[in-house]
């Protein structure tokens, strides 16, 4: 049987694979590949239970945090988890929802969409007519 | 260059403003020229655009073919509503994954700025009856499989 919040997780990152447009370009394997490590599996079985700090995280482990929070960013990008910033901490909660569904869309959006424009920047360069210089 | 600006506007909106260091008229043909359209928008690394059609009037057809090195590839189909030469063009678009996704109604303005260009794309999310009916019928397409996958790893 699956633990209920781990279906959620993926469920949401199921259909925001399958079903947004910016997401065809994605690889699902992203996903799976983060939920294959026994540690990240069981960072977010502990999300499962609330919000947390990286420090309240690294405890259990005998990892230090910034290994902990190596694999964190994995499941960041995988959209299985989301992070926001409360002073210097960045506490990390599951993704799961409809709301998250399209905030992480609104992410890989805005990725696909920053990567167009910063190759629309050079063909504009290169578009431009060659200026003539004036003889000085 | 600014970079990008993606904000939603209600339930029902994303506007993403972005300036650009040419005049509104090469960052609108850059939009309409399928010549000049297949150099850039590709998304993330590893894509190209093996075809594209883009009839830049109103009614005009609009269709852009991806596809990547392993193989994998999908399209878009869209049609133009309007266009205001070098400022303004309205359109819509789906994604087929196969299956089609709700329309995306799309305006795009290029305002002058400077010597370059202000770009702001208005589009439609999908509204909140639409996502509800995308999340169930994703559950009953996809989530089996990965329900098998995951069983296997925990």
């Amino acid at each position: 049987m699956i633990p209920r919040v781990f279906a959620d997780a993926v469920f949401c990152l199921t259909i925001t694979n399958r079903l947004y447009n910016v997401l065809a370009m994605l690889d699902l394997d992203t996903a799976f590949a983060a939920l294959s490590d026994p540690t990240r599996r069981a960072i977010l079985g502990r999300l499962a239970l609330g919000e947390q700090t990286v420090m309240e995280l690294a405890q259990p482990f005998d990892m230090s945090q910034p290994a902990i929070s190596k694999h964190l960013r994995v499941l960041e990008s995988a959209g299985l988890i989301a992070r926001r910033i409360e002073g210097a901490k960045r506490p990390c909660r599951l993704a799961k929802g409809g709301v998250e569904a399209i905030d992480q869309w609104l992410a890989m959006l805005r990725k696909a969409l920053a990567s167009n424009y910063d190759r629309l920047d050079a063909l504009l360069a290169d578009m431009k007519p060659p200026k003539r210089r004036r003889g000085r | 260059m600014s970079k990008l600006i993606l904000t939603t506007e209600g339930e029902k909106y994303v506007v993403v403003t972005r300036r650009f260091g040419a005049p509104p008229k090469t960052v609108y043909q850059a939009h309409t020229e399928p010549k000049l359209i297949q150099k850039w928008m590709l998304g993330p690394e590893g894509w190209s655009m093996p075809v594209c059609i883009c009839e830049a009037k109103p009614k005009g057809k609009i269709r852009y073919e991806w596809a990547n090195a392993k193989g994998a590839g999908f399209h878009l189909t869209g049609e133009f509503i309007e266009l205001q030469p070098y400022r303004r063009i309205v359109h819509v678009e789906r994604m087929h994954l196969p299956d089609a996704t709700p329309d995306n109604h799309i305006e795009t303005k290029f305002e002058p700025d400077g010597a370059g260009t202000l770009l702001t794309m208005r589009m439609t999310l999908p509204d909140i009856e639409t996502r509800t009916r995308m999340l169930s019928s994703g559950m009953e397409r996809g989530m089996e499989a990965s329900y098998v996958r995951l069983e296997g790893m925990i």
